[in-house]
């Protein structure tokens, strides 16, 4: 590799937990947040019981631990910009994307324009994504 | 013998919500808490199994744990009691003996 050369791979984050019962969903959230310092290409799937994750008004004042849904927010900050969420699995839920929090980011190559992040994919869909993938780490 | 069953994973992640249905004899009771609160709620593929075994056994959930999730209290399965800590320690204190299904 030449000098100054970059490989930009195509890493992807799987998070199938719900929040708070194991540490994977904050692990996840840590983890990718150090990848995009690193300048590679980084899409997060929010799959099975991952979708629960991005719950709008969590409030863990009463289990004693550190609410950190509101870090989902900040990715578009570190240029993250695709979230994938299965819609079978907020189906299964009885869930719609209107009970999880609505990621943006501002798109420098259109004058700062806010720009949803969340891409809601079907099963079908979502197995095209994971196949193109370089590195998939699951969560 | 009236037991507390608690379960704490997600019924969408482990079997351990439907082996307690299963087992449970009439007239116990189970606490949904941590991650097995996700099977309290309304509207899921497994919320008809819970309502059915309602019929014999009591059902409880953890509202703290509800609150951190973001779930709604309002939308738990009908006849689900909603119970805080000291709720906790009064239906282990109820019953005669506590089961933890893991």
């Amino acid at each position: 590799m030449e000098d100054g050369e970059q490989i930009i791979k195509e890493f992807m984050y799987m998070n199938r937990k719900s929040p708070y019962g194991t540490i994977y969903a904050l692990e996840s959230l840590e983890v990718v947040l150090i990848a995009a310092a690193f300048d590679q290409d980084v899409s997060l799937v929010f799959a099975d019981d991952g979708v629960y994750q991005l719950m709008k008004g969590q409030n863990t004042e009463e289990i004693g631990m550190k609410n950190f849904s509101p870090t989902y927010s900040a990715l578009g900050d570190y240029d993250i910009k695709k979230i994938y969420i299965e819609k079978e699995s907020l189906e299964e839920r009885g869930l719609s994307l209107d009970d999880l929090q609505d990621l943006k980011y501002e798109d420098e190559d259109d004058d700062w324009a806010e720009k949803d992040s969340i891409h809601l994919v079907s099963r079908e869909e979502l197995a095209e994504v994971i196949d193109q993938q370089d590195v998939v780490f699951s969560f | 013998m009236a037991m507390l069953h608690t379960v704490n994973k997600s019924p969408f992640e482990k079997n351990s919500l439907d082996s307690c249905m299963r087992l449970a004899k009439a007239s116990s009771a189970v606490l949904l808490i941590e991650d097995g609160v996700v099977g309290a709620m309304k509207g899921t593929k497994h919320s008809k199994n819970v309502a059915d075994a309602m019929a014999n056994i009591s059902f409880y959930v953890l509202g703290p744990d509800l609150k951190a999730r973001g779930l709604s209290e309002g939308n738990v399965v009908d006849g689900i009691k909603v119970v805080d800590y000291s709720g906790f320690v009064d239906l282990a204190a109820e019953y005669e003996s506590v089961q933890a299904w893991l």
